[in-house]
């Protein structure tokens, strides 16, 4: 009988840390995401939008700190900022007056640069439509499971955005391409921030589940920019990032900062404009978010007790000479400019004699494209 | 798991460890030139002994970065040579460089005999390495690509060229930044934490008159007898520092001016790491601290000059501070610069927007020897030579080309190629003139800030230019790297490579805001006409008594009960 209830209390025992586990457990999965990215796009050209770079960069620099690595960051810039021959720090972009701080710093890594940004450039990465040979550091590799993060900031207006003076993007374009990522699974949660005059329009027309956006402005408002420097000669940051970025310098990897902070940032007050943002579409309760489920790169590990067996050591082949080392070859450098064989090239006599003179092209067959020279180079050839 | 331990130990005693066959070795060549600026050189080579080319996969890599190493093998690369440059090397006033590179971005490829498709090659290796690089040498495509035909031979050693094999780009728009410095700096195999490279500080490196990287990989001799091979990997780093920009005015320089920082250690990994102070032009006329004893000659563009050398894998080269900070103060500024032999120079003439010259100027500086140059031009389609212009005059009189050649553009698929081979005079200039037409391009085709301008890539001249002294031709002995990159056959000559300025040309640029106003006005003309015609055939006009004002609706109510009239 004793050992009979020393066996219950025991199973009780074990049953509630069990449950004490699954609890933990559920709190440590409650995201449901295993991997974070990050899509910044900068979508505007010329010295005088040195602002969206700085803009751009300023989240690049706080989602790099928080955790999220190159790879895992598509970042784009429409123009050169740093090494602009009117910026007279070169290298550096500075999101503060009187310098104080460099957003560009001495890491930093462009996957898409001047020209490539482009409306078409910006769907394919979403979407993950890109031509094979395009590079892993180019790509947005997400899966089901991902949270990504979409910040764009540029000139906008009610319904649109425009990409480096010459081209737009409208809100349909953009709702439709992040069904598109819904359908392929390419996303868990999604969060867009946007900083442009207008900005609200652009998430207007969402509707694929899972997604968080944020904007800088209503319809018919305009984002305004924060301070000019006088050395710079330009403004250096929008309002609604610069208020962003103060706000996440005080996050870090473990800060428990969550969406309602985030919606708070920059009220009218400071901004000029009403910043707004959209959570029906979001499955969980905005309060129930963490910042850094954005923002950082907060991996989750699982533990395993399973045992795996590993392979043999591999033994190192020792690399034996075939025949000997008796009948290598001779290899010498090449002639850089070999004059007497440029002249005789391709077995045609390039210079016959003083006065005539044959023009060697180079396709397959020579003798079809053999053609005289004009009087200009002092050949009598047939007028 | 007691069987599985014992398994784990047998090999380790059985195999001994083999002997790596690669090496690192790292040097930074100063030379203070006679404008007062200064210019630094700085090489990172790496030499492994493997082949890419065999059956198994290379998979064990230590100081050759795996990403170059699988570029090579996946590709069947037998020579790459890429550089990034911003700014133009000026050398009437800086002199030759050690490595020539034109401003953008330049590329070229010598491909494996095996290769059966290079053009699909090509485009997928330029893909990868725009990955690589960060920059966006994407767009390297038919368009700017160009196969010479006899400039851009093999710099590492192989008995066949056949040009089938080549293909060499340049984008003279690319900018280049922060962003290829990072990923330039991670191929390292001491990344930017020891050795030379913690000097590479973007903010200092980029605030110059002339910065230059890049990458060359070749195969080249591991021994005198060439029997032989193994792969080398260079990764170069040219800057120029400006007097007044980063000098202050002052002519004095240090490590911590150039850079902003000093020398602590050399990196770990590498057999050798030097730096070279040339002291040849002025021995008298600036001091140099810390004083050293090591001297160096050295046979290098045609000249022989004296180093001093500080060699950092001696603990006592960084004296009692553990730090390095050299010193390099002019005491007169007496003194004339050699004037460099080869020199050239390119500018567009003509007025207008429809046509238009373009102009080569070769100096060859030497008072008595003439020497042959190949000219290697690459004009885009949207240029529209006319070859049948074309004239090479020297001295006022004609100087005929002993080869020509010329591959005409295809409109949106091809660029000209124009390659000859011209006999400079001594003590003469040698001009290039051909007369070109400017296209208009589609309104796609423009890029978004047309009316910038559209480059012309650098027209490269290669030569070889007689010298003064007897050119060092054992190329396995042990050299400075800056000497030892292009290969020396005969001792009378060096050869060298000149790139000329690009080009800038405004194109007839349409106004992008036409479509809107064509339509605006077109819409409004219709509205008014139809609109006015219609109204006209289809209106018809009636009268109408107009409403009476309150009193007299009143009035008329009143009038109505007592049944008269109404007003």
């Amino acid at each position: 009988m004793k050992t009979h209830v020393l066996f219950n209390l025991f199973a009780t025992f074990l049953l509630a840390d069990g449950l004490n586990i699954e609890d933990s457990a559920g709190q440590f999965f409650s995201s449901g995401h295993t991997n974070n990215w990050a899509v910044l796009v900068c979508t505007s050209r010329f010295w005088f939008n040195y602002r969206h770079v700085a803009n751009t960069l300023s989240v690049y620099r706080s989602v790099k700190r928080l955790g999220i690595p190159d790879s895992h960051i598509v970042l784009m810039l429409a123009d050169d900022m740093a090494c602009n021959h009117r910026n007279p720090k070169p290298a550096t972009v500075f999101s503060h007056k009187n310098m104080e701080l460099n957003v560009y710093g001495d890491d930093v890594e462009v996957d898409y640069r001047g020209y490539e940004v482009t409306v078409e450039n910006f769907l394919r990465v979403l979407t993950g439509r890109l031509p094979p040979s395009t590079p892993r550091s180019k790509r947005l590799l997400s899966d089901d499971r991902s949270n990504i993060l979409i910040y764009l900031t540029g000139h906008g207006g009610n319904g649109f955005l425009k990409f480096q003076d010459s081209e737009e993007i409208s809100n349909v374009e953009l709702a439709d391409a992040f069904e598109q990522m819904w359908q392929k699974r390419r996303y868990n949660e999604l969060l867009f921030i946007i900083d442009t005059c207008q900005g609200a329009s652009m998430y207007e027309r969402f509707y694929s589940p899972n997604l968080m956006a944020l904007a800088s402005s209503q319809v018919g408002e305009d984002s305004l920019s924060h301070q000019p420097d006088l050395a710079i000669g330009v403004h250096l940051m929008d309002r609604y990032t610069f208020y962003l970025l103060e706000f996440l310098e005080d996050i870090h990897p473990a800060s428990k900062a969550n969406m309602n902070d985030l919606f708070k940032v920059c009220p009218k007050s400071q901004c000029v404009s009403t910043p707004g943002h959209r959570t029906d579409l979001f499955l969980r309760d905005p309060g129930s978010v963490l910042i850094t489920d954005f923002f950082g790169s907060v991996r989750k590990v699982e533990i395993t007790t399973e045992a795996i067996d590993l392979t043999d050591p591999i033994k190192e082949v020792e690399e034996r000479p075939a025949n000997g080392d008796v009948h290598k070859e001779m290899h010498s450098y090449v002639d850089q400019l070999p004059v007497s064989e440029i002249i005789h090239q391709n077995g045609k006599l390039c210079a016959t004699s003083t006065n005539k003179m044959s023009l060697c092209c180079f396709h397959g067959d020579v003798s079809e494209c053999e053609m005289q020279l004009p009087r200009g180079l002092g050949v009598e050839g047939p007028p | 798991h007691y069987a599985a331990a014992q398994k784990q130990a047998e090999p380790a005693v059985l195999q001994p460890t083999p002997q790596p066959k690669d090496d690192f070795q790292e040097e930074l060549v100063v030379r203070p030139l006679h404008s007062g600026d200064i210019y630094a050189s700085f090489q990172f080579r790496t030499l492994w002994e493997t082949d890419f080319m065999r059956g198994n996969k290379v998979s064990h890599y230590r100081l050759f970065p795996k990403s170059l190493g699988q570029v090579i093998s996946k590709f069947s690369v037998r020579e790459l040579h890429i550089s990034f440059t911003q700014g133009y090397w000026r050398t009437m006033q800086w002199g030759q460089p050690y490595l020539p590179s034109p401003p953008g971005a330049e590329l070229w490829v010598w491909f494996q005999d095996s290769v059966t498709d290079v053009d699909a090659t090509w485009k997928e290796l330029t893909n990868v390495l725009s990955g690589i690089f960060c920059a966006s040498l994407n767009f390297i495509d038919s368009t700017n690509t160009v196969q010479p035909s006899a400039s851009f031979k093999p710099l590492g050693i192989g008995n066949v060229t056949d040009h089938r094999f080549l293909r060499y780009a340049t984008l003279p728009r690319e900018i280049v930044c922060t962003e290829n410095l990072t990923p330039w700096k991670k191929l390292l195999p001491c990344g930017s934490k020891a050795g030379l490279a913690v000097l590479l500080k973007s903010e200092k490196l980029f605030h110059s008159s002339f910065h230059s990287q890049a990458v060359h990989i070749r195969p080249v001799c591991q021994d005198w007898q060439c029997k032989t091979t193994s792969w080398e990997l260079r990764q170069t780093l040219n800057v120029v520092f400006d007097l007044h920009n980063s000098g202050q005015g002052k002519r004095e320089w240090s490590l911590f001016k150039m850079f902003s920082r000093t020398l602590t250690e050399a990196c770990p990994l590498a057999s050798s790491s030097k730096i070279y102070i040339d002291i040849t032009d002025n021995p008298e006329q600036f001091e140099l601290s810390p004083a050293t004893s090591l001297l160096s000659q050295a046979m290098v563009l045609g000249d022989r000059r004296t180093f001093s050398v500080y060699d950092l894998t001696q603990q006592d080269t960084f004296g009692s501070v553990r730090s390095l900070n050299l010193l390099i103060r002019w005491k007169s500024t007496e003194g004339d610069m050699l004037r460099p032999l080869l020199h050239a120079e390119r500018y567009v003439a003509g007025y207008g927007l429809q046509t238009g010259e373009i102009h080569t100027l070769m100096y060859n500086h030497h008072p008595y020897r003439s020497f042959p140059v190949l000219l290697l031009d690459s004009v885009p389609w949207y240029l529209r030579l006319y070859i049948h212009t074309l004239t090479v005059t020297s001295k006022g009189k004609d100087n005929k080309p002993s080869y020509i050649h010329y591959q005409p553009s295809k409109d949106r698929v091809r660029p000209h190629l124009l390659e000859m081979l011209v006999q400079l005079p001594p003590n003469s200039v040698t001009e290039v003139t051909v007369q070109f037409e400017r296209a208009l391009l589609k309104w796609t085709e423009y890029t978004p800030d047309p009316n910038h301008g559209f480059y012309v890539g650098s027209s490269v001249i290669s030569s070889l230019v007689p010298s003064t002294v007897a050119m060092d031709t054992n190329s396995t002995r042990e050299r400075p790297l800056f000497s030892s990159f292009f290969p020396c056959k005969e001792e009378s000559s060096y050869f060298v490579r000149v790139y000329t300025e690009p080009l800038l040309v405004n194109l007839p640029t349409p106004d992008f805001s036409m479509p809107y106003n064509v339509i605006c006005l077109t819409c409004t003309v219709v509205a008014v006409g139809y609109g006015s015609l219609y109204n006209l055939l289809t209106r018809s006009f009636q009268i109408e008594e107009p409403s009476p004002g309150l009193a007299k609706r009143i009035a008329n109510v009143i009038r109505k009960m007592r049944g008269v009239p109404p007003l």
